[in-house]
């Protein structure tokens, strides 16, 4: 039994992006020679390195599966970050009542509009995608742009702060010592497992990833399963912005998520899922996503400037490119392991 | 250097891993005729095509031009060396202006250097004019029709002088009026003493123009005859690879077919620029041929049926109920199945294992929330596996990796998996080595014998004629007649695709 689980370990697609996120791990340690590793328990809460990669990467985390499902139906969706701005200028904007004041600041209300905004993003990319048949590039570029301004304009061009302890617990609250935002990568990973397994809304994704026609004929509604994972790209991206400002109690319209679709992406490419679609694994995407975190707070530990940390990644996407490559092909993942 | 012989092909060789496109076919080309290339899909025109324009290099074999032996290795050499082709869809830059695609490459300049546009509209419209085109020369090429822009591609080959023009399917698209007009250009450029093959499915218009025909039959050699000394029927024959003088006057053996219950009625069921209205009935337990050559109709037919595409009208009935497709979906949960012609880009999802394949449109018929019991599909995968006898090292292999029959196997397999009560089969067995070919259509026997109603497309007469109690033959994407016992013999079947006299 556990050499199966071993064997199955070692030969799926999580293994790789496992073992180089372990593999940084261990050079952190080293390197600190030990400090890294250390956890304290202040409060009852646990503090040090590795509670901060989880804490600081669970925003990306929430992205990466995001953005699996977009990938692997052979799409793309850069408005991610546009749509992390929009939820955080609902949530603030609700919370201090500049926008529907009849809901009285409710948190729980701000929260419920946010993550039905970033529903409602989705599907608007997933109808431009699936319907209209726009490129995704092109169909999602649209609202990376837009979707901007429209937060702009909730807030009326303002960076909105808010007071409110329930708002802050979205990303410094702690449940059994661990991070909140902990949590909430678990309990989306669980729910989207559960639904790729469940249903068979993995098949049918993976299905049409790789060939949209067959799948066409072979009974699958590739239109529905398109616009279906758009608008959970466009929750997960909601989630992210909550978590985002949270974090600085607050909502930046111009500054939360920049640039941070390229990351999700990048998560997704590190986990070995293929960018051109088709099979896919949420868990190796969630490795993706841990391993870039990781090396960026390695790189601030390590005292280099920050600067060098595009450098970094622009290495990993070239040394990605290398192992999907056909011509190069080290294959190092095993493409004959089920969607998981 | 024998007198006239512009192009001389011989020997030619080409492999695909796995595959012998190409089989030491010769093809030779005279100066001042038009020359039709024939044969149905997979025969190898394409790919001689290919190799000639330097697309694709040859595996073996020779080719002479003028008599001296050339060697082309890219389709630059292939201009150069006098060379043009024509695709079905034009190959030129739809955004540049008329002008400019006439001269893109080799631009008139002026003395500093700079383009001459004065220079290049004048001469892009002296050239059209001698093509009978007064058209602006200056406007972007995809304002003008298709026909036009093939046109302009044909000068522009011309220009280049051409002495060689390969149209490839160039009438495909074209009105009756606008073909008219290209025949009239390539008379006149046959009179300058060019060589052109001409590629088509329409026979009409090989008997209209062509001075020879060459066809070709599963990547061999089968002829070359003068027009006239090759009827109709011989050359659907020859196509299909049948000689008609075998069997002129031959019945086959054919028992009266049963009757049987109808099971589907379509009634005037039509896809505009596809198909036109459609009537016929599909009865229980029978095997219902679509005959027909490429692009006769037969299988947008098919597709218009399962709801593949969306028909513009018509009424179709199921069991005396009225259906209505609009998409694959609505067609499986009916009870209808059907195996597309082209399986790598239709059929198969490459990576998924073997098992998800032959799952898949079972599940698309439950319904995503509804997922299958992973010990049912072990079962039914084993079983299908067995049944059909498919060759695989196990369940999870991805389908890619399977042979080309192997693979059809699979989809097939999906097929039964739904139990339709109408499966539709186009092309099975193209590709496929010829003891899966045998295999397939005993299968295909077989279900018909339980009650399945098959509706069964092949470009090949033999089978189709071994296998179908009935035959509908469709010609110019409408049906032309409908065949079944005593009337249903080779000769007749050819007779009525060939169309026309004879």
């Amino acid at each position: 039994m556990t050499m199966k689980l071993i064997k199955k370990y070692r030969d799926g697609r999580i293994f790789w992006p496992s073992m180089v996120f372990f593999a940084i791990l261990v050079f952190n340690t080293l390197i600190s020679g030990g400090e890294f590793l250390s956890i304290t328990i202040m409060d009852g809460h646990f503090y040090g390195r590795l509670i901060d990669i989880f804490r600081n990467g669970s925003k990306l985390m929430l992205l990466a599966m995001g953005m699996t499902f977009v990938i692997a139906s052979g799409g793309i969706d850069i408005s991610v970050g546009s749509v992390m701005a929009i939820a955080g200028a609902i949530a603030c904007s609700v919370i201090r009542g500049n926008l529907f004041p009849a809901l009285q600041g409710s948190v729980f209300f701000a929260l419920v509009l946010a993550l039905a905004a970033g529903a409602l993003c989705g599907a608007w990319n997933g109808f431009l995608v699936s319907r209209v048949k726009i490129q995704p590039m092109v169909a999602t570029l649209i609202l990376m742009v837009a979707g901007r301004g429209i937060a702009q304009l909730i807030t009326n061009g303002k960076i909105i702060t808010v007071n409110s302890q329930a708002y802050y617990f979205i990303n410094g609250g702690y449940i059994l010592g661990l991070p909140f935002p902990l949590y909430l990568v678990m309990a989306l990973f669980a729910g989207a497992l559960v639904f790729t397994k469940k249903t068979a809304f993995g098949l049918f994704l993976a299905s049409s990833g790789i060939n949209e026609k067959s799948s066409r004929l072979a009974g699958i509604e590739v239109e529905n399963i398109k616009l279906l994972v758009y608008v959970f790209c466009g929750l997960a991206a909601a989630g992210a912005g909550l978590i985002e400002s949270s974090g600085i109690k607050g909502a930046d319209c111009n500054n939360a998520g920049l640039m941070i679709e390229l990351d999700a992406i990048l998560s997704v490419a590190i986990g070995g899922n293929l960018l051109t679609g088709g099979r896919f694994s949420l868990g190796a995407s969630l490795f993706g996503a841990l391993i870039i975190q990781s090396i960026t707070t390695t790189i601030y530990a390590m005292g280099v400037p920050p600067e060098v940390i595009q450098l970094v990644k622009a290495l990993l996407v070239i040394t990605i490119s290398l192992i999907q490559s056909e011509k190069i092909g080290l294959k190092l993942i095993p493409a004959k392991e089920a969607v998981s | 250097m024998n007198s006239g012989i512009l192009l001389d092909m011989k020997d030619i060789c080409k492999e695909y891993p796995g595959v012998q496109a190409l089989d030491h076919v010769p093809f030779q080309l005279k100066a001042g005729e038009i020359h039709a290339l024939l044969g149905e899909n997979g025969a190898g025109k394409s790919t001689l095509i290919k190799v000639l324009t330097g697309a694709e290099s040859l595996t073996s074999g020779s080719v002479f031009l003028d008599g001296k032996s050339v060697k082309v290795r890219n389709p630059l050499q292939a201009q150069h060396a006098g060379i043009s082709t024509v695709y079905q869809e034009v190959n030129l830059c739809p955004n540049l202006s008329v002008a400019e695609n006439i001269h893109i490459g080799r631009e008139p300049r002026t003395a500093w250097g700079f383009i001459d546009w004065k220079t290049m509209e004048q001469r892009s419209k002296d050239l059209l004019r001698s093509f009978d085109l007064d058209i602006d020369v200056t406007r972007a090429l995809d304002n003008y029709s298709v026909a036009v822009q093939q046109m302009v591609a044909i000068a522009r080959s011309c220009d280049i002088s051409a002495r060689i023009l390969i149209l490839d399917e160039p009438t495909s698209s074209l009105t009756d009026s606008e073909v008219e007009k290209l025949f009239s250009v390539m008379n006149r450029l046959r009179g300058e003493g060019m060589g052109i093959i001409f590629v088509t499915h329409f026979l009409d218009q090989v008997y209209q123009i062509c001075d020879r025909i060459t066809v070709l039959r599963n990547g061999r050699y089968v002829c070359t005859e003068k027009t006239g000394d090759l009827d109709r029927v011989s050359l659907v024959g020859r196509m299909i690879g049948k000689d008609y003088s075998e069997l002129a006057g031959g019945l086959t053996e054919r028992g009266e077919s049963p009757d049987r219950e109808s099971l589907m009625d379509v009634a005037g069921l039509y896809k505009s620029g596809t198909i036109s209205p459609l009537n016929l009935t599909i009865r229980k337990g029978e095997i219902l041929g679509f005959g027909g050559l490429l692009g006769s109709g037969r299988s947008e037919a098919a597709r218009l049926i399962f709801g593949a595409d969306r028909a513009d009208g018509g009424e179709m009935t199921l069991d005396g109920e009225a259906v209505q497709f609009k998409t694959p979906l609505e067609g499986i949960r009916a009870g209808l199945a059907f195996c597309p012609e082209e399986r790598k880009v239709e059929g198969i999802v490459g990576d998924l294992s073997v098992r998800d394949n032959i799952m898949l449109a079972l599940q698309a018929k439950q319904g995503i929330t509804r997922p299958l019991d992973p010990e049912e599909v072990n079962r039914m995968t084993d079983k299908f596996i067995d049944l059909l006898q498919i060759k695989t090292p196990d369940a999870e292999r991805a389908v890619k990796n399977l042979s080309g029959g192997n693979q059809q196997k699979v989809i097939l397999a999906r097929w039964l998996a739904t139990d339709p009560r109408i499966l539709i089969l186009d092309e099975p067995t193209r590709g496929i080595d010829v003891g899966t070919k045998a295999e397939i259509q005993k299968i295909m026997i077989g279900l018909a014998g339980e009650g399945m109603s098959v509706i069964f497309i092949s470009s090949e007469i033999d089978e189709m004629m071994r296998c179908c109690e009935r035959m509908v033959i469709l010609k110019d994407r409408s049906v032309v007649c409908e065949l079944a016992g005593d009337s249903l013999t080779e000769s007749r079947v050819m007779r009525s695709i060939a169309g026309g006299g004879a």
